[in-house]
Order: C-alpha cells, then structure tokens, then sequence
C-alpha cells in the first residue's frame, strides 16, 4: 500500500518571515490520528465493487478507490483511527475490521 | 501564507484530533469540499474548534476566526460586512457551530444576523448535546435522553431551531443528514448561492457522547430519520419541501437501542418515548405540510 | 480649520466620521445612544461611506467591530455602562488579537442601583482587559483624544485598542465650542487603514484566535505587555506631532499650578476642569494648591506622574468609582504604587458616583482638608467626600414583627 507522502512544502521561503502577535496558526498539519487506531480495516478485494461507499463515508477522508488497480482501495493508515465505518456501511461487507497488532 | 506541513485532499488534514466516528468531521469535510478556498470561517470554542487548530497549527486552509461561544453570528457578520466594505461580495462567510453554541448561548446574535438579512450562511452540527465540555445537556438534547447534567434522561423535548429561523423568514434554511451526503452538499451549495442569511441544521452522531460503537455513525444518522426523530427538509421562498418522508415509521428501538444515553429507560419509558416520537413526527410534519 | 458646536458624543462622531471608519456596529445606551443615532444618520445619508450593522446588543456590537477589524477595515462601536460590561467577554478577545479599535465609552455608573449618569466604575471593571484607557475633560479633548487613540492603537509597535472616556452627560451632553481641524490633515495625521498584523483574507490564509497551550500563553500576554509599554512612548510622540499639525498640546498626564503646590489632588475626566477653576480662586486666598489631572490611565503614565508628584508631602486623589474591599479606589492604588519609594501622605477620596455633581465646593472642601493636614492640624480626611450623613437610613419600611 502506498503510503500519501508527508511533504515539507514550506512556503514561506517565498516571502520574508513578519512577526505577528497574539495567537495565529499558520501551520496546516495533521495529528498522528492513525496512532489510535485499535483495529484496522482490511479489503477483500475481490468481493469488493468499487462503489465509493467507504471513501464517502470516511470522516478522515484517508480513503481512495482506486478503479483500474487490483488493490482497488487505499488507505491512508498514518491518519485512519479505526473507527469501522468503512467496514459497517459496505454494501457487500468486503470490509472487516481486524485487530491491530504491535509492529515488531 | 500557511506553511503546509503535510499534504491533503481537500481544505483539511486528514489528521486531526476528532473522536474516531465522528459525525462533524464528516460534515466539516464535505462543508469545505463545496465551498471551497474562497471562504472565511467562523468557529466558536466546541468540538469544532479542533479544526481551528492548537499553537502554531491548524487543521482548514482557509482563512478562519474563532470567536466566543455566543457570537458567531455577530463575527461571521463582522467579516461580512467588512468584507462588503471592501467591494468584496464573492467570498462566503461561513459560521460552524454546535448545537449549544446556536440554540443555547448564540440564539440571540443568530437572531440578529438573520433580522438584518447579513449574507452569512451559518451551519449547526448538532450532536444533541455540549460534547466538548463532557456531554452535558442542551436544548436540543432529545426527550428522555441522558447526558452528565440529565443524568435520568431529559424531562423536556427540544428546542426547535428550524422553525424559530423560519419565524425570521430567512430565506433559506434547511436540515440535512450525513446520511445522505448528496442532499446535504446540494444544500450547502445553495446555502452559498443565497443571496441573504441561510441555515443548515446537520443532524450529527456522537459516538462519544451518545456512547455507541463509532461504526455505527452513519447507520444512526439513517435510522433518526427512518424513525421519525429526524426530519429533512427545506425552507425557501416562503414554502417548506420535505425532502424525504418514510412511508412507515420503523420502530424507535433501531434508533435508540445501541445508544448508552437511553440505556436507563424502563420498558415502560421506551414504550413512552416510542409514542411521543410517533405523536411529535406526525404533529410536525402535518405542520410542515401546511406551510408548504 | 473650523469651530463647531458639538457635544461630547457628537465630537466622538466626528472624529470617528473624519478617521473614516468603514463598519459601524452600535447598540443604543444611555448616554452612549447620540452617537449610534448619528452615525446611522450619516451612513443613510452618504455622507459617510461605511457599512452599518445594527446589532441587537453590546456583545454583538464589538463582535462585529472586532471580526471586521480584523477583516482588514477601521471598524467603531461605542457604549456605556451595562453596554460595556456586557462587551467584557469580548473586551479582552479585542485586545487579546490585538484589533486596534477605538471605541468611545461614555462613563456612566453600573447597577445595582439603577443610574443613568456619571460615574468611572464601568471602565475602571475593564482596566486590566488590556485596552488603553484616555480619559477627558472636555469636548474638544474628546475629538482630539480620539484622533489621536486612532494613531497609537494603530501602530505597529502598539496594536492595542483604546477606549476614550468621556463623562456621561457632562461631556457627552454638554454643547461645548470646539475646532475641527481640516480632513486633508486628519487623514494625514492618521493615515490610511492597514491590517498591520493578522487578518482575515482568502489570498493569505491564517487562523486567528485558536487554542493556546500553556507553552505559549504567557508569551502572547507578555507580547500585549509590552505593546502597551510602548503605547507609553508612542502616545506622547504623537501628542507632540498632534500639537505640531493641530496646534494643541496633550498630554498623558497634566500637572496645573503644582510645581509650588503644598497639597495637589489627582483626578480623571470632567471634574478636572473644575478642579481647576477652584485651584485658580483658592490661590488668589493664597493657597497654594494645584490639580494633576490623569488622561492616560492605561498605560498609566507612572514617570511623568512621579515627576510631577514628587516632593509633595500630601497628595488627594479623586476616585470617582468605589473600590470595595480595598483600602481604595483604582486611581488611589494606581498612585500609591507610583509614590511607593516617596515619603508623602497620600489621601483618598470618593465621590461623584451615579451622576452627583462634583461642585467647586466638594473640591474645596478637599483642598481645605488637605492643606490641615499638611499643617498638621488634623490627621483624618473624609474619604467618601460627598456622601450624605444619613447613608445608612435613607430608607425605613414598616414591616411586619
């Protein structure tokens, strides 16, 4: 699975750094949600119809269906929680949620 | 200019610190999706805060406010007018409340706004309950459901917010499900579209606060409309369109039986609250059928 | 250069009016409400080319000034009294994304009892808000007060809001002769409006206003610290540029006839211009008494105060707010604290609370007591100068055993 690359864009190289005061964010970032996850998604892919339920459904948007590929579904893992809504709403219950395990 | 930390589809990171099944950032996402870069925002201290961001950080790529709990109706006008002083009539200024924050606390400047007819479109995700603060009841916590300051359920129904904007004419407003994401995005772009104040009140699960498997959000979010605790419709030009009605009525139990909030209710309560939901939704739509 | 009868509350107005405020949102007080009337009156009429909303409270009125503020554009509002402490909430959000609004407050004394008229307790509640704080003594400071809170809020060093106080109906009723100066000057003198530090805009996406941690709190408190420090520096600089284009001179603080003075007396606002009408008649008896009248009082001007205070042995000043529990009212600490390394006796003295007039005989009275003591001719000074004898029993009801 092909993870979606974290990328330095920094912008402001473009223009000078100004100082401002009181509290502004100026970061657009993402928490390490997928650190929570407790169970993980896993595809059957071949039972699966390419219908888009999950991805539109997913409040992470982590979710991409891939249509001309085996692994028709991609999920970003860095930032799924695991929440299972994917697997609860696919019409052909080709999701299932499965135990997370350590990495060793 | 933001500096972007890490890459996403859409206005917002897929990373942020909502509650694993949560209802609002599924609405925030696709809210963000129709309207697009040129928008402000404004969002008052709540679970939707968690997309304001935290120090340096934040998780919209627009440009946004986060005001006090009462007022964004009032900062949200703000920007609208000063936008409007600028020339500037294109970018849409966008509120992004609770339910707390609009039928509680921010009632009156919401109020306000839609009287002046400010062009601000103002959203509510209503999760039925003050969820950021720990689950503490609002006026549209549901009848008979239990919340840290409802501990035994509610003993009152809920505050219509629907109809109280309705008495404002504004001119357009209307209530959305994440059920059903093509209505909800067809109605948020008309929401921009309209040239005046406009509402959507977006029934919203909470896994945490409605203590249920956060799995079965979207399945909830069918059901309180396959039940009748949850109306769709729209207001506009005067007349009210029900955008989906059950032929029948499914048993209130497919809605509340996975809830933790009615856990507590005797048999008795069940059978109560099962026929005030049936009594309410028939009254209502009756209502909503005359003014269509 | 023109002279114009005006009010305080149509002084206000107008410098609003000539530093070209593009949005107006204002909820109608007591004795705020003239300058709500007027400023929709010019916006219906063209000829002020703003954006007014008319909002359905206080709150909401320095919200919509605030978010407007930082969407880039001069905003205004102005209020009194509960207006003001319904703002509170918002008061400190203003100041806290440094929005440099410049909001009229026409001073006016808060429930309960119910009064309409005079009194400082309504801003002296919002000292420590982080918003500067003029106060003036008459109509024309008013006007100049305000173009001048404009420049100072504005500045980049500064970027701190400012509320001009002005007597509720002393000033704000009173028709007083006053010159306004040419528009070509004022615009000069403050400049157009920029959004100096954050802003709302779609070309240059930020979010205001988030969460702070506690790593960063401080450093944004300690960040509104010192724009206020430097207001100290920059209010005087544009005094002095004030003088040179208007030709009237402000200050921050303002000693009359003290430099040979036995006893002085501190005092804010309107009082201050009878205070000095009772210095010029008890000299010509030969008393030798004199008036510190305190405009700034956030920042508060503790160097030129000392300066001026210096050397004199027994100091009154007028609080015309109450500060239960403490030893005395804000001026009164505010004063003690500047002469902390002095010996000097300083007195405190309460009075002209929920609009009772402070006549040259109260003032005198003050004086009087002031110069004994100086004489050593007696020890005790009656801090609540104007209150009747029979406080405590102005009402008696018959009730039931």
């Amino acid at each position: 699975m092909k993870k979606m690359q974290k990328q330095q864009e920094n912008l402001s190289n473009k223009s000078k750094k100004c100082r401002v005061l009181g509290p502004v964010a100026n970061v657009y970032a993402a928490a390490n949600t997928g650190s929570w996850r407790l169970e993980r998604p896993e595809v059957d892919f071949e039972a699966c119809i390419k219908c888009g339920t999950c991805e539109k459904y997913c409040p992470a948007n982590v979710i991409s269906i891939i249509k001309d590929k085996v692994e028709c579904i991609e999920i970003d893992f860095d930032y799924c929680k695991g929440c299972g809504i994917c697997a609860n709403e696919c019409p052909k219950k080709c999701i299932s949620m499965v135990p997370e395990r350590r990495e060793s | 200019m933001h500096d972007i930390k890490h890459i996403s589809k859409g206005l917002v990171p897929h990373g942020v610190s909502a509650c694993a099944g949560c209802g609002m950032e599924l609405i925030i996402r696709n809210v963000m999706d129709v309207l697009g870069e040129d928008t402000i925002i404004v969002i008052p201290p709540g679970c939707s805060a968690l997309f304001s961001g935290y120090g340096e950080e934040t998780a919209l790529k627009i440009p946004g406010f986060q005001g006090n709990l009462e007022n964004t109706a009032a900062c949200a006008a703000g920007i609208r007018a000063a936008l409007n002083a600028k020339g500037n009539t294109h970018t849409t200024v966008v509120g992004f409340a609770g339910d707390g924050a609009t039928v509680d606390i921010g009632l009156q400047s919401l109020s306000g706004a839609i009287e002046r007819r400010d062009k601000i479109l103002y959203i509510c995700y209503d999760n039925e309950a003050y969820m950021n603060t720990g689950i503490q009841g609002s006026s549209s916590t549901p009848f008979m459901a239990s919340t840290t300051t409802t501990p035994t359920g509610k003993r009152t129904g809920r505050k219509d917010l629907m109809q109280i904007v309705i008495a404002h004419d504004i001119p357009y407003a209307a209530t959305a499900s994440i059920h059903n994401l093509t209505d909800l995005r067809r109605k948020v772009q008309k929401a921009k579209e309209t040239d005046g104040p406009s509402l959507l009140h977006i029934h919203t699960p909470c896994p945490t606060g409605w203590r249920y498997d956060p799995s079965k959000t979207i399945e909830l979010a069918k059901a309180a409309v396959q039940t009748g605790c949850w109306v769709l419709y729209e207001y506009e030009n005067e007349k009210v369109t029900i955008n989906s009605k059950p032929k029948e009525l499914k048993p209130l139990e497919d809605y509340i039986k996975i809830q933790g909030r009615f856990k507590g209710l005797s048999a008795e309560q069940r059978q109560e609250l099962q026929e005030y939901t049936k009594t309410s939704y028939e009254k209502y739509i009756k209502k909503l059928e005359s003014m269509a | 250069m023109s002279y114009k009868m005006l009010d305080g509350n149509g002084a206000a107005v107008m410098a609003m009016k000539m530093a070209r405020v593009q949005v107006i949102s204002a909820y109608p007080i007591t004795p705020q409400s003239t300058i709500s009337e007027k400023l929709s009156e010019l916006v219906e009429t063209g000829e002020l080319d703003a954006q007014y909303v008319r909002v359905e409270s206080e709150h909401s009125a320095l919200s919509v000034a605030t978010a407007a503020q930082l969407t880039g554009v001069r905003a205004a509002t102005a209020t009194a009294s509960q207006g003001l402490a319904l703002m509170h909430e918002v008061v400190g959000m203003t100041a806290g994304v440094r929005a440099p609004i410049v909001m009229p407050v026409v001073n006016r004394g808060l429930a309960a009892p119910w009064t309409l008229w005079c009194e400082h307790t309504d801003a002296m509640a919002e000292r420590d808000m982080g918003w500067m704080q003029f106060y003036c003594q008459n109509v024309q400071e008013v006007y100049d007060m305000m173009i001048i809170a404009y420049k100072v809020a504005e500045d980049k060093n500064v970027l701190t809001p400012a509320m001009v106080c002005l007597d509720g109906f002393f000033l704000s009723h009173s028709m007083q002769k006053i010159d306004i100066p040419e528009q070509e000057i004022v615009d000069e003198f403050i400049g157009k409006y920029e959004a100096k530090n954050s802003y709302l805009d779609t070309s240059d996406p930020m979010f205001i206003c988030n969460l702070t941690g506690s790593d960063e709190y401080t450093e944004m408190r300690y960040q509104q610290k010192v724009g206020m420090d430097n207001a100290l520096e920059v209010i005087e600089k544009a005094q002095k540029e004030f003088e040179e284009k208007f030709g009237r001179k402000l200050c921050m603080v303002e000693g009359y006839k003290t430099e040979d003075a036995d006893v002085v007396l501190v005092a804010l606002g309107s009082m201050c211009g009878t205070a000095k009408y009772v210095v010029n008649k008890m000299r010509q008896e030969g008393k030798k008494v004199g008036v510190v009248k305190i405009v700034s009082y956030r920042p508060f001007p503790a160097e030129q105060l000392k300066g001026i205070l210096d050397g004199k042995k027994v100091i009154g000043v007028f609080d015309r707010s109450t500060g239960f529990g403490s030893k005395g009212g804000p001026v009164w600490n505010e004063t003690c604290a500047v002469m902390k390394d002095s010996v000097c006796d300083i007195r405190e003295y309460i009075g002209g609370l929920g609009g009772r007039d402070v006549p040259e005989k109260t003032i005198e009275k003050i004086f009087e007591e002031l110069l004994e003591i100086k004489d050593k001719k007696r020890k005790d000074h009656t801090t609540w100068i104007d209150v009747k004898s029979n406080a405590m029993d102005i009402r008696q009801v018959e009730k039931n055993a």
